[in-house]
């Protein structure tokens, strides 16, 4: 398997305090493809900074970084961007949907920037595509405050997936979730990886974590722990379990009211 | 391609905030209004100063009293002194037309104008008027064509007859019910008032005339009723009505165009040397005269624009003030586009775009509403309103100019965000 994401003793300092605050401090790291890696970590652990990083939303201090091949840390700002659009796919907490614009059209930002010319029609084909394998077709003209949390992050993931990238990257992406809701995106991220795509998932939820295949622990900017999830948690059985135990809540609730 | 999505999405942003991009282009919108309501109106005055100058005739030169007391040390303003005498147009009709004397010929007519109001009695009825004394070259000056009967003649001139051509308006409130060619030979009194017409008042006064004409219908000229007025010899007026011995004016027709600034130096040279010497009298052309008149109409003009201007300028800042606001309030929204492949370039494309759109779609409404305000005004007020493409041009062009200046700062200011922050803003 080829390595999707390799990096070598990256560094990140941020020099615009008064002192310099070393956020990541020599990471390496290759992530193959299809494989889904949580990364955790308490807050200041350097997580979001190197989600920073792997997200090409900002360059190492130090270190080398190559994405799909290409050595990122020697882009200009307009490189990365192009690189961030063809590339990568990002998931946020807070959805970060545009508002008073429709899921669809959400779904085809990514291609207005997009280098290759597309068609306004192909465009909408492909959002649809997109929105269909989350199941969210049937929502395609409805506004982001039409639509619930979960579906908001679904329409999130399609637009995520529209430029068909190598890697998508979640920010917490059950952040603002209920747990049920939670399990439910946990799901869509499950089968697109089994589809093939590689994820990389921030969290500090250890339930949420046991979806992925491999979870990295950093601590003060160093990884610390990096395996394999053992009994691993899939999200059909889990929701499966879940309707049970309502079933049974529900049955039992119904019968003491009846006495 | 991007740049026509780019303006997509800047105009979807627009119409999400119908109620504030309105307000927001109102600034532009009235700045352009008045801007093009002011030029109309201006215009208009202006080019009916120009209509009233121009109905004097073809090729004409004016001569007027000069500003100069006769030896005095306090100088009046333009035509008060009273210098022109009668002398004074018989002698430039007798240097410039005879060409049979191997004279100069650039003159093709002359003709000293007398002006005062007058009473007038007839057939039972009474009309204040204006009476004009002139010389038979008179209608040939104005274009002005005898509708019944004839003008009077050199002769009537020289014999100071008691012969008058009437104008429409003087007919119809006179004769009522006649005929016009009835009014032919009817006979007329006439009054002067200041001059002292026969020595004033009483059943016995006044100077009986004859009516051998009656001039065509010339219509309102700068709200002046042409056709409110009798001709008789100036010679007559002089003596008869308003017993002076200066006349208000003499018109002097070129033959042609390229002949006007000659026949001015001739007209100068001779007067002055009529004069003895000292300039007391103004010769101008029409282009002269329609320049001093337009000045005031041109000043209040570049002023009221100049005002307008400052409003267009204000809502310049209008503008600017609600495109930082929306990038402050979009910060979140840049951030998106930009984590998912926006350049910088293209946020500022877009909400320069915005801005853009904002003022020049102000400044088209504001053209309309202008031209639209000023047809109103014109319509209700009676003024005549000349709506500038000119001025349409230039409005819509500054205020698309105002959106460029005015929404860059904004824009800049939103493609220089890190997206990492934009996108952590709440």
């Amino acid at each position: 398997m080829s390595a999707v994401v390799k990096i070598e003793d990256i560094h990140k300092i941020y020099e615009s305090g008064e002192v310099p605050v070393h956020a990541v401090r020599g990471v390496s790291l290759e992530i193959h493809q299809q494989e889904f890696v949580a990364l955790m970590g308490a807050s200041g652990s350097g997580k979001s900074t190197l989600m920073n990083l792997l997200g090409c939303l900002d360059r190492p201090t130090r270190g080398s970084y190559l994405l799909d091949g290409v050595d990122i840390s020697r882009l200009d700002k307009n490189e990365l961007a192009d690189i961030r659009n063809k590339k990568l796919g990002f998931v946020f907490q807070g959805f970060n949907l545009l508002a008073r614009t429709t899921a669809v059209e959400n779904v085809e930002l990514p291609c207005l920037y997009g280098k290759q010319r597309m068609s306004a029609k192909a465009m909408r084909e492909r959002a649809m595509h997109c929105l269909e394998i989350v199941g969210l077709s049937n929502r395609a003209d409805h506004m982001p405050n039409q639509l619930s949390g979960g579906q908001q992050q679904r329409v999130a993931i399609a637009r995520a997936l529209v430029n068909e990238p190598q890697l998508l990257l979640a920010d917490e992406p059950t952040g603002n979730l209920d747990s049920k809701t939670s399990i439910e995106v946990m799901g869509v991220f499950q089968k697109l990886n089994d589809q093939g795509i590689t994820i990389v998932m921030v969290t500090h939820e250890l339930d949420v974590a046991h979806y992925c295949k491999r979870y990295l622990i950093l601590r003060d900017g160093v990884v610390v722990r990096d395996e394999a999830t053992l009994d691993r948690s899939i999200a059909n059985v889990e929701l499966a379990k879940l309707k049970q135990a309502e079933t049974a809540a529900k049955l039992l609730g119904a019968g003491s009211t009846a006495a | 391609m991007r740049f026509f999505i780019t303006l997509r999405m800047a105009l979807r942003a627009l119409r999400r905030n119908t109620m504030r991009s309105i307000l927001t282009a109102l600034g532009i919108i009235i700045g352009v209004a008045a801007v093009i309501a002011m030029v109309s109106i201006g215009n208009g005055a202006k080019a009916q100063v120009q209509a009233a100058i121009a109905s004097l005739g073809d090729n004409l030169v004016l001569v007027g009293p000069g500003n100069q007391l006769q030896g005095g040390g306090v100088r009046g303003g333009a035509g008060a002194a009273t210098t022109l005498l009668p002398t004074d147009a018989e002698a430039i009709k007798a240097s410039f037309i005879d060409s049979a004397e191997g004279k100069d010929n650039s003159v093709a007519a002359v003709s000293p104008l007398v002006v005062a109001r007058g009473q007038i009695l007839a057939n039972g009825l009474n009309w204040a008027t204006n009476i004009f004394g002139v010389s038979p070259d008179y209608p040939l000056i104005r274009s002005w064509r005898v509708a019944e009967g004839v003008f009077f003649e050199d002769a009537e001139v020289a014999s100071s007859a008691k012969v008058a051509v009437v104008g429409k308006t003087v007919v119809d409130n006179l004769f009522p019910d006649s005929e016009p060619a009835s009014v032919i030979g009817q006979s007329i009194r006439v009054y002067g008032q200041g001059g002292g017409g026969g020595g004033g008042g009483g059943g016995s006064g006044g100077t009986p005339f004859r009516i051998i004409g009656i001039m065509a219908s010339k219509g309102y000229n700068a709200n002046q009723d042409q056709d409110d007025v009798i001709f008789i010899p100036y010679t007559s007026h002089m003596k008869r009505i308003s017993r002076r011995i200066f006349v208000a004016q003499i018109f002097v027709q070129a033959k042609t165009e390229e002949l006007i600034e000659k026949v001015k130096t001739d007209v100068t040279d001779l007067l002055t040397q009529r004069h003895n010497g000292t300039v007391d009298f103004t010769v101008q052309d029409q282009a002269d005269i329609t320049a001093a008149r337009t000045a005031s109409t041109d000043a209040m003009t570049y002023l009221l624009g100049a005002i307008a201007g400052v409003s267009l300028l204000v809502g310049g800042i209008g503008i600017m003030n609600i495109m930082l606001v929306s990038v402050t309030e979009r910060t979140r929204e840049i951030g998106i586009r930009m984590a998912l492949g926006a350049h910088g370039s293209d946020v500022l494309t877009q909400f320069l775009i915005e801005a853009i759109a904002l003022s020049s779609l102000g400044g088209l409404v504001g053209v309309a509403l202008g031209i639209g305000g000023s047809v109103m005004l014109g319509n209700y007020k009676h003024w005549p309103v000349e709506p500038s493409t000119t001025a349409m041009v230039i409005a819509v062009g500054f205020s698309a100019a105002v959106g460029v200046f005015f929404g860059y700062y904004p824009a800049r200011k939103a493609a220089q965000l890190d997206p990492i922050e934009a996108l952590r803003y709440e």
